[in-house]
């Protein structure tokens, strides 16, 4: 199986947090960058995550892990690799919020629901577009879409 | 070659699925002596709460089984295990031969000997049916007020439940502090006044010794003296590793069953995964019966693999629980209440807030972790743990409000983004 991955190249990153912005747009009601930052921004929050000290800046988001301690520590079913994608998907109606993702993930990329709902929030590759909202936002490559696995 | 996994929890699961991911066509059978398979039992305090209907009580539904060529026994207790026959046998005396099994059984509610503890009234909580039952006797006896007896984590999740329902409860527990194994003291204080403020009432150093009433439960009298008036008592003060029928099998059991790093107890093809079995620690020798999903998850997985001829190895788990509990959520990982003098502790906590932080160092390494309240970024921390990373050199930068992977040492953020670490596995 091909599988999409996300490549973070922490050396290209420049700080400017697009990724962050795209990223909420995407995930919003009207998809469209204004309205959500003036409408939505209780409602949706970013799934990549900007790091910064000093000269070191980086996004990063669910690495989609070959063996994913969240799905491991999900005491509900959740959390769980689609078969046909190879990613790893919450299932919002699923979730009851005992937050065993959040302790078990060394990124620690998985994020408590902000909308009222307690349901974990974590990248899910933007399963609706061809590329990833951050990727193509990037204007540096320091976010790169890549396939691995067998075709 | 046929596959025989008693118990259908988290370890039976995670062993099954490793098992097909080698072995598509042997047979599995999984047996249980519930009546319901697949489901998950962290649950059924969220079930009693009206939290989780009956649908997403299922961490797996029964097709499920199906699917993966499964065979499931339901209601099948096993009260045998005979490795020289290489066969279990049930209480119904039915036979089930094997050529590997797995012991997943989990454990048992643990009930102390506590004067007219058989009335009705009286429930442990462990099991779905039990949520049923404890549901349906609020419900038909107008229970308004309940006793949980044992502040750990499923006292204190049931007593959650029972405060959504409207009822009004009394934690008792024998400790001086509730969540006294799981969480260090801070915590344990932040936690029964978030219960408090929600009109729970929580005794400590103290216990249930007479349970009182004609043939249902109408109070129960501590140990302090005082009385409380109560129609339900749940009792949750702990659970054992169920393996009280390998006794007589040859099979060696301390605590739990003993095995070693591929999951194998003293008795070739028999294997033993999650709460039931105690991990011996070949490097320590030590042994360690961590009751948690995680860990159960883990070793199943690792049984499963070597079962079907995989050669796996578990690195070994450190205990690690999360919990929701009066809106506050907590995480605790690791060693937390140690004390000694080799080791040092970092700490924060903002009062009105209710936000806490402690971690606990030693030699260099983060050995534990406790959050409350802001529970963010937590795993990063458990990662520090369990890959052993020597921390000294960003000690100082450990707690700081926005700490993440960009302040860890480059090595490590770098094997961590290849994703060459491997937790749990090797």
């Amino acid at each position: 199986m091909k599988k999409k991955k996300i490549l973070v190249k922490e050396e290209y990153c420049i700080g400017c947090r697009l990724c962050e912005i795209y990223c909420v747009t995407a995930h919003s009601e009207s998809k469209n960058l204004i309205k959500v930052f003036r409408y939505e921004l209780g409602e949706v929050a970013p799934t990549v995550i900007v790091e910064e000290k000093e000269y070191t800046t980086f996004a990063v988001q669910c690495r989609h892990c070959e063996k994913a301690s969240c799905v491991q520590a999900c005491i509900t079913g959740a959390m769980h690799r689609d078969n046909g994608t190879g990613a790893i998907y919450v299932d919002q109606e699923k979730c009851v919020g005992c937050w065993m993702c959040i302790m078990v993930c060394p990124y620690g990329v998985i994020k408590r629901g902000v909308n009222k709902k307690k349901v974990a929030s974590k990248c899910d590759l933007c399963v609706d577009r061809e590329m990833p909202a951050c990727v193509e936002n990037c204007p540096n490559e320091a976010l790169v879409l890549t396939e691995v696995g067998e075709s | 070659m046929r596959y025989v996994i008693i118990g259908i929890g988290p370890a039976g699961m995670a062993a099954a699925d490793a098992i097909r991911e080698i072995d598509e066509k042997s047979e599995l059978v999984m047996i249980t002596s519930e009546e319901v398979a697949g489901y998950s039992k962290p649950l059924i305090t969220y079930f009693l709460g009206g939290k989780v209907d009956e649908k997403r009580m299922f961490y797996r539904f029964p097709w499920c089984f199906e699917e993966k060529n499964i065979s499931v026994m339901t209601g099948t207790e096993i009260v045998q295990v005979d490795p020289n026959e290489k066969r279990v046998i049930s209480k119904r005396g039915e036979e089930i031969p094997y050529d590997k099994l797995l012991i997943a059984t989990g454990g048992s509610p643990f009930v102390p000997k506590i004067e007219g503890v058989e009335k009705e009234g009286v429930f442990t909580f462990t099991q779905w049916k039990d949520s049923k039952m404890v549901a349906s006797y609020i419900v038909e006896n107008n229970v308004a007020k309940a006793v949980v007896l044992g502040g750990g984590l499923i006292g204190l999740k049931t007593t959650e439940a029972l405060l959504e329902l409207g009822l009004k409860v009394s934690v008792v527990e024998l400790a001086d502090r509730i969540l006294a194994t799981t969480f260090d003291k801070k915590a344990s204080q932040i936690m029964t006044r978030a219960l408090q403020s929600r009109g729970c009432e929580v005794y400590t150093d103290d216990t249930v010794v007479q349970v009182k009433g004609k043939r249902k439960v109408s109070k129960v009298l501590l140990k302090s003296g005082r009385e409380i008036k109560t129609k339900l008592l749940i009792i949750a003060v702990g659970v054992r590793p169920n393996v009280g029928f390998l006794e007589g099998s040859g099979i060696e059991v301390n605590r739990g069953v003993i095995v070693n790093e591929r999951m194998e107890t003293n008795v070739e093809n028999v294997f033993a995964a999650g709460d039931c079995a105690e991990f011996r620690d070949p490097s320590t020798g030590e042994s360690t019966n961590i009751a948690i999903w995680p860990v159960a998850f883990a070793e199943g997985e690792v049984a499963g693999y070597n079962m079907a001829g995989r050669p796996v190895k578990y690195q070994g788990g450190v205990p690690m629980n999360s919990v929701e509990l009066a809106g506050l959520a907590t995480i605790s990982v690791g060693f937390t209440n140690v004390e000694d003098n080799g080791v040092e502790i970092l700490k924060y906590f903002k009062e009105e807030e209710n936000v806490y932080r402690k971690l606990v160092l030693k030699d260099g390494r983060l050995i534990g972790a406790v959050f409350v309240g802001d529970i963010d970024r937590a795993g990063i921390y458990t990662g520090l743990i369990l890959q052993k990373v020597d921390v000294s050199s960003f000690k100082n930068d450990l707690l700081r409000e926005d700490f993440g992977l960009v302040y860890l040492p480059k090595e490590y953020r770098k094997k961590l983004m290849e994703g060459e670490l491997k937790v749990w596995l090797e």
